[in-house]
C-alpha cells in the first residue's frame, strides 16, 4: 500500500529536480506526439532542443535565443513575485501588448524629433502603461472583491482589441500607403532598441530582465517587503495578524508584474518587432506562466527556465521549417511542460511511502 | 426596425456556447473545484466536434463527440488536482494552454473546410439550443432537489466533513470535472458546428473566460447561469447589430463590450458578495481547496 505523507517542508533536492524530470518527461511525451505524427522523434526533438545551437544554422537562432528569453525571463519575474502571494496575475499578456503601445506612442507623437532623452522616456511610458493595465485588476479585487484572474485574463482580450485599433486607426503609418501598423521604430533611430553587440541578439530588454532578475532576487530575500509576499502566500492568517495588509500586496503585485511585462512590451515594439500592429500580442505573457512555475517562482530559476523556452520557440520554428512539423507544437509542449510539472511536484510536497496495513 | 423575436432568436444563440460551458462549470464549483480549463475544454470541443461532424456528415455525431473530447481532456486535470493533488489554479491554467495548442496543432487540416448542415429542430430553433435549455432545469433539479446533488454540495462545501461522513470526495469531484468537460466540449462545438460553421484557430475567443465569471455571476445558481449567459448573449447581439448598422465606432472597440460587460458585471456582483450581509455564503466553502485525506 503506496501512501503519501506530507513534508513539513518543501524537500529542496525535488525542487530542483522536478523541472529536470518535466523537461525530460516533455521531451519523451512530445516524441511520441511527433511519431504519431508520422515524424522522426529523435529528429523532431534534436531539431527542436540542440540545433538551435549546435547545428547548421544556429550562427543565426543563437542571438535569437536572448531576443525571445529576454521578455519572457522580464515578464515571468514580476509574475512570480505575485505567485508567491498567492496573486494570480494571468492577464501579463494584456499588460505587455498596452506596455507596447504606450510607450511607442511616446515616440509616434515626437517623430522626427531627435534627441537622447526620447528612449528613456518610451521606457517610463511602457513602464506606467502596464503599470496601470495591471493596476485595474488590482484595484477593482481591492474594492469590489472582484477576482484578480478573471478581470486581468478579460483585460487581455481588451488590449488585443485596444492594439487592432491603434493599428488600423490612431497610429497608423501616415507614410504606410494605406497598410495597417504604426511607422517602424527600427527606422527612428533616437526611439530603437537596436542590436547592442553584434551577433549576440542582446537589446536593452535583455540587461533589463537581468537587472529584474537580480532585482526581484533582493526583494524576496532582503526585503521586508518579500517577507510579507512569502507570508501571505504560505500563511495569510497569519501574515494578516503580524500586520501584513493584503490589499497593499494586490496592489504592488499586481502594478510591478504590469509594469515589467509592460516594459517587456516597449522593448519587442521598439527593437525585434518595430512596430504597432493588431499582432503585437505574440503569447508571451502566457509562456511567462510557464516560465515562472518552471523556475520555481525563483529568480535564477527563472533565468533558466526562460532560455529554455525561447529554445523552444526556435527549435519549434526550425522543425517547422526543416520538419513541417506544425507550428502549434510548440504550444503543445509547453502545455505539456507545465503538466509534467506540476504533477511531479507532489514529490517537493510528499513523502511516497509504503506500508504494510495492520 | 427591428424585429423582437428574430433579435431573442440571435440571442439565444449567441448565449448558447457560454450556457453549456457555465452550467459544466457550475457543476464543478459546486463540488469544490476550480477549473479554470474551460477555454481548453471549449476549444478541444470544438476541433473534435467539427472533425466528426464534417467526417460523417452528421453534426449531432459530432456534439457527441465534442462532449467525449471535453469531458476526456478534462481527465488530465482532474488527474492532477486529484491524485497528484497540484494547484487547482496552475493545473487549470495549464490545460487552457494545452488545450489551445493541441486544437491549433490538429486543427490544420480542416482550416477552410464547411461544416455540414445542421437540421433546424422545433420553432425553427436549433437543437442543441433547445438541449441547453433543459439543461438548466435539469442541473437545477439535480443541485437542489436530488441525493447525489445534495453529496456533491457536501463535497463542495465541506470536503472534511463530507469524507468523514463516508463519501468519496475525489469520486465525486472525478465526475464533477468530466461532466464540466463535457459540457465545456458541447459549448464549444456549437460554436464551430452550428454558428461559425467552420474551424478556425483560436475560435472560442474567450468564451470560456466569459463562463467562469458566470458562475460567480450566478451566484453559483442554475437559473443565474441562464440569466448571466442570455446578458452576453445580449450584449453580443447588440454589438454585432451595432457594426451591422455602421455606428461611427470602430470595429475593434465595439468588439471590446462583451470582455468589458464582464468585468462591468463581475465587479457589481462581487462587490455586493463583498458588502452584503451574507457575505461569501454563495459561493461553495471548500471551492479550489485540494482534499487530502489522512485517516
Amino acid at each position: 500500500m503506496i501512501q503519501l505523507v506530507p513534508r513539513t517542508g518543501a524537500s529542496g533536492l525535488w525542487q530542483v529536480a522536478t523541472p529536470v524530470l518535466a523537461v525530460l518527461a516533455t521531451m519523451l511525451t512530445g516524441g511520441l506526439l511527433f511519431a504519431l505524427l508520422g515524424h522522426d522523434p529523435v529528429a523532431a526533438i534534436r531539431t527542436i532542443f540542440w540545433d538551435p545551437l549546435f547545428g547548421m544554422a544556429a550562427s543565426y537562432s543563437r542571438p535569437q535565443l536572448l531576443v525571445k528569453a529576454a521578455p519572457l525571463i522580464l515578464i515571468a519575474s514580476g509574475l512570480a513575485v505575485g505567485f508567491r502571494a498567492g496573486i494570480w496575475n494571468i492577464g501579463a499578456e494584456g499588460q505587455y501588448i498596452i506596455g507596447g503601445i504606450t510607450g511607442a506612442g511616446v515616440a509616434l507623437a515626437l517623430h522626427p524629433l531627435d534627441a537622447f532623452w526620447i528612449f528613456p522616456a518610451m521606457v517610463l511610458a511602457g513602464l506606467a502603461g502596464g503599470w496601470a493595465w495591471g493596476m485595474i485588476p488590482a484595484l477593482l479585487r481591492n474594492w469590489f472583491g472582484a477576482s484578480e484572474i478573471l478581470v486581468s485574463l478579460m483585460l487581455v482580450y481588451v488590449a488585443q482589441r485596444v492594439a487592432a485599433w491603434m493599428a488600423f486607426g490612431p497610429m497608423k503609418n501616415p507614410e504606410g500607403f494605406g497598410f495597417p501598423g504604426s511607422r517602424n521604430l527600427q527606422q527612428y533611430p533616437s526611439a530603437s532598441n537596436p542590436e547592442l553587440f553584434a551577433n549576440t541578439g542582446a537589446h536593452w530588454g535583455v540587461f533589463a530582465a537581468l537587472a529584474a532578475v537580480v532585482a526581484t532576487w533582493v526583494l524576496m530575500s532582503r526585503h521586508i517587503r518579500g517577507f510579507h509576499i512569502r507570508a501571505a502566500g504560505t500563511a495569510p492568517r497569519a501574515a494578516r495578524f503580524a500586520g501584513v495588509r493584503p490589499q497593499v500586496l494586490v496592489a504592488f503585485c499586481l502594478g510591478l508584474s504590469g509594469a515589467l511585462a509592460g516594459a517587456a512590451g516597449l522593448f519587442e515594439v521598439a527593437g525585434p518587432a518595430g512596430q504597432v500592429t493588431d499582432k503585437l500580442g505574440v503569447g508571451y505573457g502566457f509562456t511567462a506562466i510557464i516560465v515562472a512555475f518552471l523556475g520555481r517562482l525563483h529568480p535564477v530559476g527563472i533565468l533558466l527556465a526562460g532560455l529554455l523556452l525561447a529554445l523552444t520557440y526556435i527549435g519549434g520554428e526550425l522543425a517547422q521549417l526543416t520538419m513541417q512539423l506544425p507550428a502549434a507544437s510548440v504550444q503543445v509542449f509547453q502545455g505539456m511542460l507545465l503538466f509534467f510539472l506540476l504533477g511531479f511536484d507532489i514529490l517537493t510536497r510528499f513523502r511516497i511511502v509504503r506500508r504494510v496495513r495492520a | 426596425m427591428i424585429d423582437p423575436l428574430s433579435v431573442f432568436l440571435l440571442l439565444l444563440s449567441a448565449s448558447t456556447p457560454i450556457l453549456f460551458a457555465a452550467l459544466g462549470e457550475l457543476v464543478v464549483e459546486r463540488a469544490g473545484v476550480l477549473n479554470l480549463g474551460v477555454e481548453g475544454m471549449m476549444i478541444t470541443g470544438a476541433l473534435a466536434g467539427f472533425a466528426v461532424a464534417h467526417a460523417t456528415g452528421n453534426p449531432f455525431a459530432g456534439f457527441v463527440a465534442a462532449a467525449v473530447a471535453g469531458a476526456a481532456i478534462s481527465t488530465l486535470f482532474a488527474a492532477l488536482t486529484q491524485a497528484f493533488l497540484a494547484n487547482q489554479v496552475a493545473s487549470g491554467l495549464a490545460l487552457t494552454l494545452f488545450g489551445l495548442g493541441l486544437a491549433a496543432m490538429f486543427g490544420k487540416p480542416f482550416e477552410g473546410v464547411k461544416a455540414p448542415p445542421m437540421p433546424a429542430g422545433p420553432l425553427g430553433i436549433n437543437w442543441i439550443v433547445w438541449l441547453g435549455l433543459l439543461a438548466v432545469p435539469a442541473i437545477w433539479w439535480f443541485l437542489t432537489r436530488s441525493r447525489r446533488g445534495l453529496i456533491l454540495r457536501g463535497v463542495g462545501e465541506n470536503h472534511e466533513a463530507a469524507h468523514a461522513l463516508g463519501y468519496d470526495v475525489r469520486l465525486t469531484r472525478l465526475a464533477a470535472i468530466a461532466f464540466g468537460g463535457a459540457m465545456a466540449g458541447i459549448g464549444g462545438a456549437f460554436i464551430s458546428i452550428a454558428t461559425v460553421l467552420q474551424w478556425t484557430e483560436g475560435m472560442t475567443a474567450g468564451a470560456g473566460w466569459i463562463a467562469l465569471a458566470i458562475v460567480v455571476f450566478s451566484n453559483w445558481t442554475a437559473v443565474g447561469v441562464l440569466a448571466g449567459a442570455w446578458l452576453f448573449g445580449g450584449v453580443t447581439v447588440l454589438q454585432l447589430r451595432l457594426q451591422a448598422a455602421g455606428v461611427n465606432v470602430p470595429v475593434q472597440l465595439l468588439s471590446m463590450a462583451p470582455y468589458l460587460a464582464t468585468i462591468i458585471v463581475l465587479v457589481l456582483i462581487s462587490g455586493r458578495q463583498k458588502y452584503s450581509r451574507r457575505a461569501g455564503a454563495a459561493a461553495p466553502g471548500s471551492l479550489g481547496q485540494n482534499f487530502h485525506a489522512l485517516r
